[in-house]
């Protein structure tokens, strides 16, 4: 380990240094996937099945081929290479393979002239249909075992008993990630065979594997790029049309742009898992917890996609920040005829969270606790056994120090506003405001840094010396969360350079840095910028003997000895570096092992006003305190925190796509609500900074913690109002009112 | 089938052919050339398309192309002066507002009408402005700073 003093730099870390992408963000010149273009490039459009069960009886393409305009019309026929797609298991086809599983299962694909005229060719393919009953409940798709995954946990002892014992039975609907950028693609056939993919994406790698596998292509003849992407929130994790742009541009010898309109989107990619969750929580009379058991399924819907990740996620986290000697958690994630569900922010987490801060606050009136007192008394904390998995806790867990800080936050005056507008339901509020009732409530939140249970999980950066300055090559994802930002904050602090540029690289440019999920790229991608920094700073000054770098060169005791011209003198200067977390294991059979490289924990309090009588709510303000090792970016942590409070809000008391029979029935944002400016609660944010021990400068992963315990504070808040149980969300005016 | 119109785009006078059932929003990104305006919804929910049109913030998804014969139109690639940033595009900035940035041109445009009509909104009165732009990633506390410092300074 090099010790030396770091450098004072202009926008190093710990500033809130801004984006370098901003400036063309607010002209409108930063051009997002869906603004591709090149003269002479064709639409794409996808033909989808209009049932969530269906057998295929016959596919005639003839009538959109005849159309002017068309240029190709594939189907699941002209899939040359592996007829399968999936990150993790290869269980769905490239289009229709005779049995749509799924409602908005894609069929086939166009290629035309203009957008118009694509969507009219895929409306005029005729498919004719044999309607099949769907299977679209979970519990029925556990019993005759169509399931991706079954997670059983077993630690301590079965039998234990504690003298005070809540049960609760809990669900969660779908949430969409709505990101605001639509899914969209860009290929441009190299005339060789090949070509170039400008993709939205959360991991160009993942994405390519699957696509030259389905083209029957070599690596390198496809490239991958990222493209500019307008919020992903997991949406992007997996395939949308990324194959089947590409086979159109194969097919057709030209650039094909595909874009999805809103509803396509909300049918085109996959959303948060719905869940059922079963529990029951024991402890003694002091409040400390003897036993957690409890039985959870997610419903996967028609294919794996990141199913399996996802129930492990869910069981691990299934009894919170807590300490706890006994626990039973057996889980499942099934196969229906659902829409496919996959990541969201918080990855299983959060439905597990809901549900077992719910609990928490049942045991606390039961023993007769305050909420954040309980939850004190069995805090987990560095050194702790896991409760789920047994694994030693390693660097920091400041959930104590979270829970005390949110608890500092003066709570707000207790009379809810007189401004109409403030109100439950805004002006529209026919309930007199002597009526409103204000509660409180709390939630503290648990969550797995990076991937878990042995996952080869590594990410790459080069950091290169220039004339015209750094770069720093990558091919990690930035989605809007800061990365762009935070990569260029680490390479100036390590080097005490301030020209730092970061240049994307596509798939044969420059090795894998992961996805841009699970709350990693921070610690992942900036982890192994940090490194290549390093890397590339003891390189050069060992090189040039000197003792400092700055803009301009090396410097040994203040004096220039080696220009930066000098230094590239044979051409830049690089270091590449592959950086890993602290290797994890595969759970043994009894879900026991170091599954998890690394943990953050963050509490909330919401505060909200109801209206009894019409059932409406109004989070006044939802105050967070969040662990983050270290912070590196203070304005792009409240910006995440904020940001992921509001998607937490959402799925508390408004977000849900409804889902009958397999179809959804609210696939637009006139009918899925998406928080407003006028629905935003206030927040106030603590940042706890105790470093963890891997990741830049102590750095961890922040973003979803935001989205897990920000759901059960509000839902605690409004029993805390209305004394109702509401042990499902979202919480609908009709389980307020209670009819 | 398509109609000659003609429209005056950030103080440009463009002639154009577009389509019967093509709106706004598609002449702009896909015939004119100024992809700054977004299409997130095309149904007047998210506030990613708001043009300024002849003098009110619309969403451009929702007016037909056609019917914007003779109309006068800024979008966000009209804001500012030149290579010069607008005081609200400094301030969003500075504060941290954008993050994906695909409501950002949507945000922008609202913003600078509503200054234009107002030019020291209360906090109430800006968030019910702005209530008509939907943004996934910052949960609005940073737009609501932007606005706050703009127009608390007296500008």
């Amino acid at each position: 380990m090099t010790t030396r003093t770091l450098p004072r730099v202009r926008g190093g870390i710990g500033t809130s240094v801004g984006r370098p992408d901003g400036e063309p963000k607010v002209t409108g010149n930063f051009a997002f996937a869906s603004d591709l273009s090149s003269p002479g490039m064709l639409w794409g459009a996808t033909l989808r099945s209009p049932h969530a069960h269906a057998t295929l009886t016959e596919l005639d393409i003839g009538p959109a081929l005849a159309m002017v305009g068309v240029h190709a019309v594939l189907t699941q026929d002209d899939v040359v290479g592996s007829p399968m797609f999936g990150q993790v298991e290869q269980d769905q086809p490239v289009l229709c393979d005779g049995t749509a599983r799924y409602w908005g299962e894609p069929v086939a694909v166009v290629a035309a002239d203009d957008e118009e005229t694509a969507r009219r060719a895929a409306a005029a393919i005729v498919a004719v249909w044999e309607p099949l009953d769907p299977l679209d409940d979970p519990e029925r798709a556990a019993e005759i075992g169509s399931t991706f995954r079954e997670m059983r946990i077993r630690r301590g002892d079965e039998t234990a008993e504690g003298s005070v014992v809540v049960e609760g039975f809990y669900e969660t609907a779908t949430q969409d990630q709505a990101p605001l950028g639509p899914e969209a693609g860009f290929a441009i056939p190299d005339g060789e065979g090949g070509l170039d993919l400008y993709i939205t994406s959360q991991w160009v790698h993942v994405d390519h594997r699957q696509i030259i596998a389905c083209l029957d292509l070599e690596p390198d003849q496809v490239r991958c790029h990222p493209a500019g992407i307008g919020g992903a929130f997991g949406s992007r994790e997996d395939i949308s049309l990324h194959i089947h742009v590409a086979m159109l541009a194969l097919a057709t010898g030209r650039s094909v742009k595909m874009v999805y309109d809103r509803s396509e989107s909300f049918v085109g990619h996959v959303k948060r898992h719905p869940s059922r969750m079963w529990y029951r929580h024991e402890a003694d009379e002091d409040g400390n917890l003897v036993k957690v058991t409890a039985r959870l399924i997610l419903d996967g819907g028609a294919y794996a996609h990141t199913s399996p990740a996802v129930i492990a996620n869910a069981a691990f986290f299934s009894v919170g920040p807590y300490r706890c000697d006994n626990v039973v958690i057996d889980a499942v994630v099934v196969r229906t005829n659902n829409p496919p569900a996959g990541a969201m922010r918080g990855f299983g987490v959060v439905q597990a969270c809901f549900a077992s801060e719910s609990q928490m606050d049942s045991l606390a009136e039961a023993i007769g606790l305050a909420p954040l007192e309980l939850r004190r008394r069995n805090a987990l904390a560095p050194g702790d056994p896991f409760a789920t998995s047994g694994q030693v806790i390693q660097g920091s867990l400041p959930t104590v120090a979270v829970i005390d800080a949110l608890e500092s936050i003066p709570i707000p005056d207790p009379i809810p506003s007189d401004d109409p507008r403030l109100a439950p339901g805004g002006t529209g509020l026919t309930t007199p405001r002597s009526a409103v009732v204000r509660g409180v409530g709390y939630a503290v939140g648990l969550k797995n840094l990076a991937f878990s249970e042995g996952f080869d999980d590594f990410a790459e950066a080069r950091v290169v010396m220039t004339p015209a300055g750094i770069e720093i090559h990558t091919a990690a994802i930035e989605v809007g969360q800061g990365l762009v930002t935070v990569c260029q904050q680490i390479a100036r602090t390590v080097l005490g350079v301030d020209r730092v540029a970061v240049v994307w690289k596509d798939t044969s440019q420059i090795g894998s840095a992961g996805s841009t999920s699970a709350s990693r790229q921070t610690q992942m991608t900036g982890g192994a910028v940090h490194d290549a920094a390093v890397g590339l700073r003891d390189q050069i000054l060992s090189l040039h003997g000197g003792d400092e770098l700055r803009d301009d060169g090396v410097y040994k005791q203040g004096e220039l000895v080696a220009t930066v011209n000098e230094i590239c003198s044979d051409g830049p200067v690089e270091c590449h570096v592959r950086f890993r977390h602290p290797k994890t294991y595969p759970p043994d059979a009894d879900g026991q092992g170091e599954i998890h490289a690394g943990f953050v924990v963050a509490a909330h309090r919401a505060v909200v006003d109801v209206d009894p009588e019409l059932g409406l709510v109004r989070v006044v303000r939802v105050d967070t305190a969040q662990d983050v090792g270290r912070a590196l970016n203070p304005q792009a942590i409240v910006g995440q925190l904020e940001g992921g409070i509001m998607q937490g809000m959402g799925f508390a008391v408004m977000e849900e796509l409804v889902i009958d029979g397999g179809v959804i029935r609210n696939p637009t944002f006139t009918d899925y609500l998406i928080p407003t400016f006028l629905d935003a609660p206030d927040v106030e944010v603590r940042i706890i900074e105790e470093g963890d021990h891997w990741g830049p400068f102590g750095a961890k992963g922040i973003a979803e913690s935001p989205t897990i315990s920000s759901t059960p504070a509000i839902v605690a808040a409004i029993r805390a109002a209305t004394g109702r149980s509401l042990t499902r969300v979202p919480v609908l005016p009709t389980d307020i009112v209670g009819v | 089938m398509t109609v000659p119109i003609v429209i005056t785009v950030n103080g440009e006078r463009r002639s154009v052919d577009v389509a019967g059932s093509e709106s706004l929003l598609h002449t702009l990104r896909n015939d004119l050339g100024l992809p700054g305006t977004k299409d997130a919804c095309e149904q007047g929910e998210c506030g990613s398309c708001t043009v300024i049109f002849d003098g009110a913030a619309v969403c451009s998804c929702l007016v037909m192309a056609a019917d914007a014969d003779g109309a006068t139109v800024t979008t966000v690639e009209g804001i500012g002066e030149g290579a010069q940033l607008h005081p609200l595009q400094e301030v969003m900035l500075a504060e941290g507002a954008v993050q994906c940035g695909f409501c950002t041109p949507g945000f922008i445009v609202t913003g600078v009408h509503l200054l234009e009509t107002n030019s020291h909104p209360t906090e109430p009165e800006i968030r019910e402005a702005l209530s008509g732009n939907i943004c996934r990633c910052t949960g609005y506390g940073a737009i609501l700073r932007a606005f706050t410092a703009l127009t608390s300074e007296g500008a």
